[in-house]
């Protein structure tokens, strides 16, 4: 009947379990068991209820729901045999968490058992108390438990010390009630008592400044005089531990002197004696009596200064970093971090010992002691702690090699004495643990080495060199390619050689290869291969006797199956082939890049959006404007693969877009050359959508280009077309259209053709087979530029009536689409009538955002006599908004 | 403050859990699993602390258990050692030099021990002699109890004789 007498069933229940030699097998038992239990729920078996609770509480360890035994729990509780309540209490306390509704059901019975006769029923309400509560029983049963600080065992006294301190750490307000009775358990004998007083006094302090107050006044010296009396106890066998007798209570005690001595100076005075001796006499040979030490130490780094105590305190840690064991190294460590923030020369004379522990072997150890040298670098010591940081790096383990490097980037940083040092550092980790270097971290570096006018030839030459040893590190590879990129020249030529480099020989084909490897190798993503095959458009221009291997490449770079690089090689081939009047500008180094913007960017004070359209439409249009933010923000998102949609890759898109417009000659089967054209002038003009439509329509399309002069790196340039409204301003103009088509075009196929200015909007033939044709008219209302409306109109090409005529749109995200009724439903044949449709565009995120241009597609559903129809408008017809 | 108490074995199975802090039980299961992998690959030398979550586990192997208990911070590393090494010379008091299997056929009694050990997560009683008292008396309340039952059930079966 009674669990736990000889033969149970719980124990023939655990010995089933433990038999099983498969999971399943294990998930069998369990299975039936709970079933049984269950079904003896169900019955409301009363002789087996803690038997099955028992085993309830098993299973539960074993990681299986046991929800359906919470009630059994609580009548466990409720009645009132000794055994029953203890299991009961058990099992409250293990299956139930204080966020469960079932709890509040149990504050009668926890009541009733508070003020039992038993002891030891008050003791387990108690202990339950202690262990689950929640703030409403906290606060319902605060007055028993308060009474049971005086209750005469001091077992429950104790147990009800702790009780409290749930009970004010829940309900704060509450502490007021406690003050009294806990200040006199201070005065007990009965070390648990005492103990837990100490304990909650300590609490009391940290949830009210009151309690603080009271006890400074009141406790500071009977708890020091408690302190003296059991450091100069006699050997107690009860309380001793390696000689010392009761560390527990000890270290209780110091602990709530530090939070009274802290900030006061008369209260910090009464307790340096004691610290002293006890900092002083502790022995250190054991793991209790280093607990003592340590939580002295605290102590005295936390309480008022007293500089001989502090002295004694460095020194104890002093010997705890050269322990032998790592708990105490550890503890050690730990200790100088706070230490750090009172006495830090003193600390400084551990550096070497603390340089030491980040090349422990211990992991915790590892990473208290690198978070340590961290706070200890200053100006003066960057420079030998920077090398030791680097020299371990080389050896460290993998798993550490991330928080080391990104720890030493933020060192380099922010303590660099000078650049060249800083650029030189930077090498050395991006050699080493490049691929661990955050993406923010070497488009700093980029934007510091553009800055360094004078180091660039150093910095290329060194970047070269590095890149030789290996590609594998593949942020160092981005730097390498960027640098030769913009000064392949100086690479090449030795400019701006310091005394102490070693001079190079560099070809210019040697320059190329290694911008060859980069595109090449498997191992590098697209980013790097994009930036690589940048860096070779711009060699082309400085390194003529290279031009036409550099050509090839590109052009094997036009079949390229990523996107993102058979859309630049046809864009730079085609400006390789066509435009050698205007590629020397394109490719003109990059502007310094400016460092405050970025730092501004990337502490994200500065919104892109605003950016791009304050400083770029004045500025580009007039060619002599200073670099703008966005372009090279634009150049340094591009690297990060995994950015989530980012200006440029709207800049993608459009470039993409217009290609679909240009190349595929399917999705223009009647050849009208005219409408495509008009298209993409929709196209550009529709782009302007984010500014007041200012049309500068002289700008030609040489003009636009040369206008970009200072952006200098193509991609920018592009971006910029792509991105910033003055372009589109200017692209109404048909001669720039024209332009930008044959740009981007790759085949060459397409005829310029100038046109006389059109409409502002001129109307786009969106859809045209031999049965339909669709044109779109474009309209916006002044002062409402989000919106634009489109007048869709239908005309039947076929010979046959279209009777259920629906048209249907989507639009991405970010624009709304609101589509009008259409005229009629029925289509006349052969062209002689039509339907019109007004759709509604609005761009939600108008003046917020760069605007992206994405498809929206359409279907046309048709039916007539002949075919029930759907069609989709090709990737050609796509209209942009 | 120790917010629970994880007794794991060698293999990774729990053999008592106690939770100070409230952890949903979803949560529960999730925390033993994180800890199991990042306690039980730590090799024999390394220091007995682990940070985790902004917290800190203290553990200690003996034979093939581990115990670990969770504490914020600002406590005291050693002291927690010190409290672990408490409560396994009370086990081993109260079983006589106590192994894994007893743990796990009395279950139970290793909670009641920590319960007379430790309340709120903090701890209540320095002497082990007071502790092994006080359980010892509780269960000798059970056994009463006990005995009265089988008593009262053997009256009542001959009665109905």
């Amino acid at each position: 009947m009674n669990p736990f007498s000889s033969g149970t069933r719980l124990r023939e229940m655990i010995r089933a379990i433990r038999a099983c030699k498969t999971a399943a097998e294990e998930r069998a038992v369990v299975r039936k068991e709970c079933a049984a239990i269950r079904a003896a729920i169900n019955e409301n078996d009363q002789d087996y209820r803690h038997r099955n609770l028992a085993k309830l509480m098993f299973i539960h360890m074993l990681g299986y729901p046991t929800h359906f035994g919470q009630m059994e729990c609580l009548k466990l509780i409720a009645s009132t045999g000794f055994p029953e309540k203890r299991i009961g209490y058990l099992g409250l306390m293990l299956l139930l968490d204080e966020r469960q509704e079932v709890l509040m059901l149990v504050t009668n019975s926890l009541k009733q058992d508070l003020n039992h006769s038993n002891q030891y029923i008050v003791g387990l309400a108690l202990c339950a108390l202690g262990n689950i509560s929640s703030a409403e029983m906290a606060r319902d049963l605060a007055p028993d438990v308060e009474r049971l600080l005086q209750f005469r065992d001091p077992n429950i006294r104790k147990k009800a010390a702790l009780c409290s301190i749930r009970i004010i750490k829940k309900v704060p307000d509450l502490a007021e009630n406690f003050m009294n009775p806990a200040s006199s358990l201070l005065k007990e004998k009965h070390h648990g008592v005492l103990i837990t007083g100490v304990q909650l006094c300590t609490d009391l302090c940290k949830v009210s400044s009151e309690a603080l107050e009271y006890f400074r006044e009141n406790c500071i010296e009977g708890l020091v005089k408690t302190l003296r009396d059991i450091a100069n106890s006699p050997y107690s066998p009860e309380y001793d531990i390696a000689g010392i007798t009761d560390p527990f209570l000890h270290i209780r005690l110091l602990k709530l002197l530090r939070i009274l001595g802290q900030g006061d100076a008369d209260a910090s005075d009464c307790m340096t004696d004691i610290l002293a001796q006890v900092a002083s006499r502790t022995e250190s040979n054991k793991n209790a009596g280093n607990a003592i030490l340590y939580e002295c130490v605290e102590t005295i780094m936390s309480i008022e200064d007293n500089g001989g105590l502090r002295v004694l305190a460095i020194n104890i840690l002093g010997r705890f970093l050269s322990n032998r064991d790592n708990n105490i190294r550890y503890v050690g460590l730990n200790m100088l971090m706070k230490a750090i923030m009172v006495d830090a020369k003193a600390v400084q004379r551990h550096r070497a010992t603390i340089l030491e522990c980040v090349k422990d072997s211990d992991a915790s150890i590892q990473k208290r002691a690198l978070e340590l040298v961290y706070l200890l670098v200053n100006e003066s010591n960057v420079k030998p702690l920077t090398k030791e940081l680097i020299e371990y790096l080389e050896v460290s383990d993998q798993e550490f090699k991330g928080d080391i490097t990104a720890k030493i980037c933020s060192l380099v940083e922010k303590f660099s004495p000078a650049k060249i040092w800083y650029i030189d550092q930077m090498l050395k980790v991006l050699s080493e643990a490049g691929n661990f270097v955050k993406d923010e971290v070497w488009h700093a570096l980029i934007i510091v080495i553009s800055n360094a006018s004078d180091l660039h030839g150093y910095t290329v030459r060194a970047l070269y060199r590095v890149f030789q040893a290996s590609t594998e590190q593949e942020s160092l590879v981005r730097v390498a390619v960027w640098c030769v990129g913009e000064y392949g020249d100086m690479l090449v030529n030795n400019v701006g050689m310091l005394d102490i480099e070693e001079p190079i020989t560099v070809t210019e084909s040697d320059a190329v290869d290694a911008m060859e490897v980069a595109i090449k190798c498997q191992r590098l993503g697209l980013t790097t291969k994009a930036m690589a095959l940048i860096a070779l458009f711009k060699l082309s221009s400085r390194f003529p006797s290279c031009s036409e291997r550099i050509k090839d490449i590109i052009v094997q770079n036009k079949r390229s199956l990523v996107l993102e690089l058979q859309q630049r090689s046809i864009e730079f081939s085609c400006i390789l082939q066509k435009h050698q009047n205007i590629r020397s500008a394109l490719v003109e180094r990059m502007p310094i890049l400016d460092e405050k913007t970025f730092s501004g960017r990337k502490a994200g004070s500065l919104p892109t959006a605003v950016s791009t359209s304050s400083i770029i439409p004045c500025n580009l249009p007039n060619g002599i404007g200073k670099p703008a933010a966005a372009p090279i923000g634009d150049l340094l998102d591009l690297s990060s693969d995994d950015a989530p949609p980012a200006p440029v890759s709207s800049g993608g898109d459009f470039l993409q877009d217009l290609l679909g417009v240009d190349l595929s000659p399917a999705s223009a089967p009647s050849g009208t050359s005219q409408s495509p054209k008009t298209g993409t002038d929709v196209l550009l003009d529709l782009l302007s959508i984010g500014t007041s439509p200012s049309v500068q329509s002289s700008s030609s399309a040489i003009d636009i280009l040369s206008s970009s002069h200072d952006n200098k790196a193509p991609v920018s340039n592009l971006n910029g077309l792509a991105s910033h409204s003055s372009l589109s301003a200017n692209a109404t103009s048909p001669a720039s259209s024209a332009g930008m088509m044959d740009l981007l075009d790759g085949t060459g196929a397409i005829t310029q053709k100038h046109e006389e200015n059109g409409p502002a909007y001129p109307s786009l033939v969106a859809y045209e087979s031999s049965t339909l044709r669709m044109t779109f008219n474009f309209s916006r209302q002044p002062g409402n530029p989000q919106t634009t409306f489109i007048q869709a109109t239908f005309t039947n090409l076929s010979p046959n009536v279209y009777n259920d005529f629906l048209f249907q749109a989507a639009v991405p995200k970010f624009l709304q689409l609101h589509l009008d009724p259409a005229s009629s439903n029925t289509l006349p044949a052969s062209g002689n009538g039509s339907i019109t449709q007004c759709l509604k565009v609005t761009n939600t995120q108008h003046g917020k955002k760069l605007n992206r241009l994405e498809a929206c597609w359409g279907s046309i559903t048709l039916s007539s006599n002949h075919f029930g129809n759907f069609e989709y408008f090709g990737q050609g017809y796509i209209w942009h908004v | 403050m120790i917010h629970f108490v994880l007794l794991i074995s060698r293999q990774g199975k729990v053999r008592l859990t106690k939770w100070y802090s409230a952890y949903s039980q979803k949560e529960r299961t999730k925390v033993i699993r994180e800890l199991s992998g990042l306690i039980l690959t730590r090799g024999p030398k390394l220091c007995n602390f682990v940070e985790w979550r902004g917290l800190r586990v203290v553990y200690k192997r003996y034979a093939s258990l581990y115990f670990c208990m969770c504490i914020d911070e600002d406590d005291n590393e050693l002291e927690i050692l010190e409290i672990i090494h408490h409560y396994v010379e009370v086990l081993d008091r109260y079983f006589g030099s106590v192994c894994e299997l007893d743990l796990i056929y009395n279950f139970h009694k290793a909670y009641f021990i920590l319960d007379e050990l430790l309340i709120a997560g903090e701890l209540q009683e320095p002497s082990k002699r007071t502790v092994a008292r006080l359980v010892a008396a509780q269960d000798s309340l059970v056994e009463t109890a006990k005995e009265q039952t089988s008593s009262i059930t053997n009256i009542i079966a001959q009665a109905a004789k």
